[in-house]
């Protein structure tokens, strides 16, 4: 799997989502449940805006000395035994990590959740060099059993309901009991826990990477990566290039940001950092530890003005906070990085060829932005990236083009605007019945089908006030 | 005081009797109200579809109108969100930076304008039945008027208002949206006409036509009996 998902179009994906009335139902909850509990957590710290402005301002920061910060993480961690390479390709980062399992004669990977392993397919390439891969978050596993990709950069199965994972576990690995989710997830325990301790190779992603410690830290709900980092010999773990703090301070506050954004909670259960291979004068950690750099477009994105959505911390707060993804789900933007920070973002680290509608499936409604933990201006972005489909990519439909420079010319000629506002009545009279158009010509029919459209007034403002003024006089 | 009508395209061609309502609450609380004829559209249909250079067309045409204006007022938080953005997209321009910055100024939505311009709570009007209210995004998350709003129809006499479920989400308008992506958009605007039933309201207000229009036109579609007014359309009453 690498960004891109499925082959379908982009409107028969839409037409997928609109019908899965059980998807539907369960993102709409939990989007309820995301958003209430992400404004209580926001409240409860009294002064959420300040809050916002230090992580996006700690965010700023550290994308403007992205050079230095990652020398400084490179140099830390290698100065506490670690291995640190820098992947300018989605295929270098695999064929390193490959390599490393080779030598080390490594057969089973663990893993725990990595938006970035999904970005750049890591797992299909492991498999195809021989290794067993298994995905330890719960989310995660359930959709590596049933081969479906993430809907949610956070809770990535959220569009599946027990029924189904009960009937996965029994067709993959012969769960016989009920969809109880205290049953479920005891199995799921029970299963992994062997392959916990029969793993060579651990690999987990990165929340946040401290340039000053060379520390990896990891936040999670389930302590599954507690086991990743602790019971293999070998360790790895992958970041996007842009997952970095300058410093343990700067963690505090954007760890506080991601998880009352992510899922309402003060703190999730694990926030685990690790530095480096066990020292001599240490009782734990690995004997050899990795850290791959993901760049994969990344620094292409730097010094534009997109460079913004570098800060992004995927809480998934935009997600939850979009009504376009509550009614299509994840899985309509064909990309793994789904709602309104992956219509920003996969058009720029997988170009607009298969994703120029992305940056339209929004209204612009700033629900999204709003919900930022560090003020990104994912609506602008959006209007950025449509400049870019219509100007520069020149992939805009013909028709809209021939009315929007239809458009210039209206809206800067006062006498052609004002003869339409004296005219639209009459012009659409032949589809006006009861003041109402059910049925319209043309393009109106995108609203027409839904909709109906007024008919306009029946006295123009301008007439209004031209006898009114008249009236004043006399 | 004398301020400038915006009337807002949609308002102008669709729906005068919001400009006519605007017009006159303006005079009822001591404005001096004039209507620059050479004004046309914000630029905000090509401007959110990407046409950058189009929409600029009709901005230029907006600052011409309004230049000897001393504040301009327009019923809609959309439009006036749009006049806000002028200093970001006319950034730079030499002919045209400072035009921008001034219209940008001196620009407010309708009840922004009464309640924290002129210290106007209650315009005097009376208001016969249940009313809820949907806050529009632009109107709140870009201009960032939630209260004023609220405040005048709180003062109008009669009125009996009920929340509106949920009433921060999208209505599913988006402009061009809800033509490019009706699909998408007939699922956002059905739930929220659903929110509308739920409140048992007669009637749904608002600040902006676009939603407005939406939203009422989904409801005669669907039959349902809830009435649509602007909130210019209430305070005049
Ligand atoms: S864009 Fe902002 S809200 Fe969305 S996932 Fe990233 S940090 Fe969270």
């Amino acid at each position: 799997m690498s960004i891109r998902i499925g082959t379908n179009s982009f409107e028969q994906r839409i037409q997928e989502g609109i019908k899965n009335d059980f998807m539907r139902g369960a993102v709409s909850s939990a989007q309820g449940r995301f958003r209430s509990g992400r404004l209580k957590a926001a409240e409860e710290l009294g002064n959420w805006e300040d809050w916002r402005t230090l992580g996006e301002e700690i965010r700023n920061h550290t994308m403007e000395n992205l050079d230095y910060y990652l020398q400084q993480l490179s140099d830390q961690v290698s100065k506490r035994g670690g291995n640190v390479f820098f992947a300018e390709t989605a295929e270098e980062a695999n064929e390193y990590i490959q390599n490393v399992i080779k030598n080390k004669n490594g057969k089973k990977v663990v893993k725990s959740k990595s938006m970035v392993t999904e970005e750049i397919g890591l797992n299909k390439a492991l498999e195809e060099a021989g290794s067993e891969v298994v995905e330890t978050d719960l989310g995660e596993w359930i959709l590596q059993l049933d081969e479906d990709p993430p809907s949610h950069i956070v809770t990535p199965a959220l569009h599946k309901n027990k029924e189904q994972i009960r009937e996965t576990f029994a067709a993959k690995k012969g769960y016989d009991k009920t969809d109880k989710p205290e049953e479920l997830a005891l199995f799921a325990r029970e299963q992994l826990r062997k392959d916990f301790l029969s793993a060579d190779i651990g690999i987990t992603g990165c929340n946040f990477a401290v340039a000053e410690s060379g520390a990896v830290t990891l936040v999670t709900n389930e302590g599954n990566a507690r086991l990743v980092t602790s019971l293999p010999d070998t360790q790895i773990s992958v970041m996007g290039m842009e997952r970095l703090v300058p410093t343990w301070e700067d963690l505090e506050v954007l760890v506080s940001l991601l998880t009352r954004s992510a899922v309402g909670q003060k703190l999730t259960s694990y926030v685990t950092s690790l530095t480096g291979t066990r020292l001599e004068d240490e009782v734990d950690g690995p004997e050899e530890f990795h850290l791959v750099i993901v760049d994969n477009g990344r620094s292409k994105i730097l010094g534009t003005e997109f460079q913004s959505a570098l800060h992004c911390i995927r809480c998934a707060a935009c997600i939850n906070a979009c009504p376009v993804y509550r009614h299509v789900g994840g899985h309509s933007y064909g990309s793994i990085y789904p709602g309104p920070i992956g219509a920003v973002l996969t058009p720029l680290l997988d170009g607009y060829e298969d994703h120029k509608e992305l940056p339209y499936a929004s209204t612009l409604c700033a629900a999204c932005t709003e919900a930022c933990p560090v003020k990104i201006p994912l609506h602008e972005h959006l209007i950025r990236h449509r400049q870019i489909i219509v100007e520069k990519e020149n992939k805009a439909p013909k028709g809209e083009k021939l009315a929007m420079k239809g458009f210039a010319k209206w809206g800067s000629s006062p006498a052609a605007y004002k003869m339409s506002t004296k005219m639209a009545r009459t012009a659409l009279k032949p589809w006006t019945k009861d003041e109402k158009i059910e049925n319209g010509p043309g393009p109106m029919k995108g609203w027409t089908n839904v909709r109906d459209f007024p008919a306009p007034s029946k006295q123009s403002f301008r007439s209004w006030y031209k006898t009114r003024k008249k009236g004043d006089e006399s | 005081m004398k301020v400038s009508l915006f009337i807002t395209c949609l308002c102008d061609i669709m729906s005068s009797d919001v400009g006519k309502d605007t017009v006159e609450i303006l005079e009822k609380v001591g404005c001096e109200v004039d209507f620059p004829e050479l004004q046309t559209c914000c630029g905000q249909p090509a401007y959110n579809s990407g046409y950058l250079k189009e929409s600029k067309e009709s901005m230029k045409q907006m600052m011409r109108a309004f230049k000897d204006s001393e504040y301009v007022v327009g019923p809609s938080g959309s439009c006036v969100a749009m006049l806000h953005e002028y200093p970001h997209i006319f950034k730079g321009d030499p002919e045209w930076e400072e035009a921008a910055n001034d219209l940008a100024g001196k620009s407010y939505e309708l009840t922004q304008f009464l309640v924290d311009v002129l210290g106007v709570t209650d315009v005097g009007s009376k208001f016969k039945g249940t009313v809820t209210y949907h806050p529009s995004c632009h109107m709140t998350r870009l201009l960032g008027v939630k209260d004023a709003p609220m405040t005048l129809l709180e003062n109008v006499k009669g009125l009996e208002f009920v929340e509106l479920p949920v009433k921060e989400d999208c209505c599913g308008f988006g402009g061009t949206f809800a033509v490019k992506n009706p699909v998408i958009s007939e699922q956002m605007v059905q739930e929220k006409t659903e929110h509308v039933t739920e409140t048992g309201a007669e009637y749904l207000v608002g600040g902006d036509m676009g939603c407005l229009m939406n939203i009422g036109g989904r409801m005669t579609r669907n039959g349902q009996p809830v009435k649509v007014l602007h909130i210019a359309n209430i305070l005049n009453q």
